[in-house]
């Protein structure tokens, strides 16, 4: 099952101690992928998301945005079924965020790829997402395409929406351990 | 988000032949990853293995030379640094291993942790990539604190056999604090709360052991003490190949009790790390 998924953390999951070509070849090592097959599919990663001029730059010096393209293009090393990330643009600039998502985009449209993704961003759902799922402490409260679950709330966007279904607000988090909370900060400072 | 079904083919041949490797495979495979990383990290960071260097230099060159004639502190040799030399490499190697449990929180709260466990690499991969990680940092600062001793004119008795075998132990009992440092964090779960009991295990360790004098000297419960501890054997074994002192114990016994503590805490923390600490 995990030799099948691809997964990125809210949190920063590469290592700034090494540099991005490391870190790719780290990750091709542990999910698995044939050792005849690495140097391909490194390559193929790099193209993708468009990280051949920061190759052999340690990661700690990488912007939010070059961190985020990394951290997406080692979860794609093992070729997964279903990448899953988690809120891939906390943190991140317009310009960040924009780039981000042109490639997980191109990634969509040219290769097929089904991607699941977490926010808490509704516009970004409205703009690139397929069918929503919204959860609220572990339970799911309404799913459905986009322009379906606004009309059948007679809403004008899903942030109406999102607030309708839960009782409360998207930034309310009644639970959380302060723990999670530093995690979120920490992620969204090193990234901004 | 999710792709337009015409896609869909392309997407499945594109999957073929994910992963390789059976579960053994993968385990070497990934340690051997996790080892690498530790080695090029090292390379783009010189300043942190000359660093960590200074502290057994300290011990070696300024307590042994200010006890270099205290005839009680020594067995076998003249000079309490050839006494002393094997104790320090042995103490610097468990400290590096022991605050190793620092680096395992600090990934957990970074999400590393969390992305590792969400690839194919077998559980005690990870553990024992981040033990061989330590052994890799342990190693170069031995082969380093060696060079020193051999240009400071330190009388060890020299031998490839020796030397190999010295590194040998020293990796084991590397392997096995570190272990013991991932069931630690597991445990502790948060930084701060491990740097104090890290402390708290460290320099009993240290001072229970036969780094920094004999145990004849010691008195009954201290030696008891430093009887059950696995420092005591690693010394002993380190200071048979490299200075040739006798020590209470033979050389088979010391790499066995090693062995044997580097093993179980391996097996222990490969049963609760990295579960426990999330």
């Amino acid at each position: 099952m995990r030799s099948s998924i691809g997964y990125v953390p809210q949190a920063i999951s590469v290592d700034g101690a090494l540099t991005a070509r490391e870190n790719l070849d780290f990750y091709a090592s542990v999910t698995g992928v044939p050792r005849r097959e690495r140097r391909e599919r490194i390559e193929q990663v790099i193209v993708e998301m468009d990280l051949a001029e920061m190759l052999d730059r340690l990661a700690r010096t990488f912007s939010g945005g070059m961190l985020r393209r990394l951290e997406i293009a080692s979860a794609l090393l093992n070729r997964p079924a279903v990448p899953f990330l988690d809120e891939p643009t906390v943190g991140l600039d317009p310009t960040a965020r924009h780039v981000v998502w042109e490639r997980l985009t191109a990634l969509r449209d040219e290769a097929g790829t089904t991607i699941v993704f977490t926010t808490h961003v509704m516009e970004e759902v409205e703009r690139y997402a397929e069918r929503l799922v919204i959860m609220d402490e572990g339970h799911v409260v309404e799913q459905g395409e986009p322009a379906e679950v606004c009309a059948r709330h007679g809403m004008e966007d899903l942030e109406e929406v999102f607030t309708a279904v839960t009782g409360h607000g998207i930034y309310e988090q009644r639970k959380g351990r302060l723990r999670d909370v530093r995690a979120q900060r920490r992620t969204a400072r090193r990234l901004g | 988000m999710s792709a337009p079904s015409a896609a869909q083919p392309a997407a499945s041949g594109r999957r073929l032949r994910r992963s390789s490797g059976d579960p053994l495979e993968r385990l070497v495979s990934g340690t051997g990853a996790m080892a690498l990383a530790e080695i090029r990290k090292l390379s783009h960071d010189h300043v942190d293995v000359f660093t960590r260097s200074i502290q057994p230099l300290l011990w070696l060159f300024l307590f042994g030379s200010a006890m270099r004639h205290n005839r009680s502190l020594m067995v076998g040799t003249t000079d309490y640094r050839v006494y002393l030399a094997p104790g320090v490499m042995a103490q610097a190697a468990m400290f590096i291993a022991i605050f190793y449990g620092l680096a395992v929180i600090w990934e957990r709260d970074v999400g590393q942790l969390q992305r590792l466990l969400a690839t194919p690499l077998p559980r005690a991969a990870i553990v024992l990539g981040k033990a061989v990680g330590a052994c890799v940092r342990a190693f170069v600062q031995a082969v380093l604190l060696l060079a020193v001793l051999a240009i400071a004119g330190i009388a060890l008795r020299w031998s490839v056999a020796g030397v190999l075998g010295a590194l040998a132990i020293l990796m084991l009992g590397t392997a096995g604090f570190a272990c013991m440092s991932m069931l630690l964090a597991a445990v502790v779960k948060d930084r701060e709360r491990f740097m104090g009991i890290g402390q708290l295990i460290t320099m009993p360790l240290f001072f229970a052991s036969s780094a920094l004098y004999p145990l004849a000297i010691m008195p009954a419960w201290l030696r008891t003490l430093a009887r059950v501890n696995p420092l005591t054997y690693e010394v002993q074994g380190l200071r048979q190949m490299l200075s040739g002192v006798g020590a209470h114990g033979e050389l088979w016994l010391d790499f066995v009790v090693v062995a044997g503590f580097s093993t179980a805490t391996l097996l222990a923390a490969t049963r609760t790390y990295p579960k426990a600490i999330l």
